[in-house]
């Protein structure tokens, strides 16, 4: 018998949990891009579970489709860390506080 | 205990898939060098990896693995490497009190609610898809076959939009990383060099006056 649904769904709920407490509590911008990638990939075990499950398709094709925003998401996003850190010769997020009132 | 229930490889696939995630996982937010979170994100992709391989999501495991593990990685690490190993020059300190609790909390409270729910409700109702008449998803190259299928007829309109995101993000990458025309001014410096013949003739040297430094030619 295979495994059940249920455990590959606990494992997704832990990662998307690691990926979040890292995006509320690390500084650097880079290890946040990280942990997004962590809560993305959680979503995507999610998907591809309830694929098998329903035996549907179309599961799949949407982590194939996350997949693809993903790339493009960091694509840009790295390229703004990169020219934040021309101007402010930093990554962390902390610096960046000209927005406050 | 399981294991009458359970095929005894099944579940140890499972448990190494698991204890790649959530290693990984805790190493991407735990590390202090960033090289070092890169790399444990490799170890927790492999690991998704192998659970979409054991749900026979063939072709999606291929693409975790040269996509996310490939490419996505290597471009994190690339950027880590041209903008230097930043170590956080003050990790300890908290500029909001209290965060790291507050956050804990709120994690534990948001996947122990997720669970229960799952645990307590009914919403997975097990009944199967038509699109594929009832039965299991493919595996191997069939399942290629049924994702293809599902992507150039169902969703062929989000396959085109996607063509679309990947070209406007890669101007606007091409864009954000491009110098301005006004920075490459202050970048030229303008050193002294200076040329001399060396001790044995015919091969020169050119010596740098700032830092004296030798360089063959």
């Amino acid at each position: 018998m295979t495994i059940p649904a249920s455990w590959f769904l606990v494992l997704a709920a832990l990662l998307f949990g690691v990926g979040a407490f890292g995006v509320l509590t690390r500084r650097s911008a880079l290890i946040m891009f990280m942990c997004i990638e962590l809560m993305l990939n959680a979503v995507n075990l999610t998907f591809v579970t309830f694929a098998r499950t329903l035996s549907d398709i179309g599961g799949q094709t949407t982590v194939f489709f996350i997949m693809v925003v993903a790339a493009a998401e960091v694509t840009v996003g790295l390229g703004i860390v990169v020219a934040v850190f021309r101007r402010r010769e930093s990554t962390s997020v902390d610096d960046l506080s000209e927005l406050q009132g | 205990m399981f294991a009458t229930a359970y095929a005894i490889p099944d579940v140890l696939v499972f448990a190494a898939a698991a204890l790649c995630i959530l290693g990984g996982a805790l190493g991407v937010i735990a590390m202090k060098n960033p090289v070092h979170s890169a790399l444990s994100l490799i170890l927790c992709l492999l690991g998704v990896a192998v659970a979409f391989l054991e749900q026979n999501a063939d072709f999606l495991a291929a693409v975790e693995v040269i996509v996310y593990a490939g490419a996505i990685v290597v471009l994190f690490l690339f950027v880590i490497m041209f903008l230097g190993v930043d170590t956080s020059k003050h990790p300890h300190v908290e500029p909001l009190v209290g965060q790291r609790w507050l956050a804990a909390l709120g994690v534990v409270v948001t996947v122990a609610g997720v669970i229960t729910l799952m645990v307590n409700s009914h919403w997975v109702s097990g009944v199967m898809s038509t699109s594929t008449g009832g039965t299991a998803l493919a595996t191997g190259a069939d399942n290629v076959t049924q994702l293809g299928d599902s992507v150039f007829t169902t969703y062929l309109l989000a396959f085109e939009a996607t063509a679309g995101l990947l070209i406007i993000a890669v101007v606007g990458a091409v864009l954000l990383a491009r110098r301005e025309r006004t920075a490459d001014v202050d970048e030229i410096e303008v050193t002294d060099i200076e040329i001399e013949v060396g001790e044995d003739e015919g091969q020169w040297w050119i010596i740098n006056q700032e830092s004296s430094e030798e360089v063959e030619s």
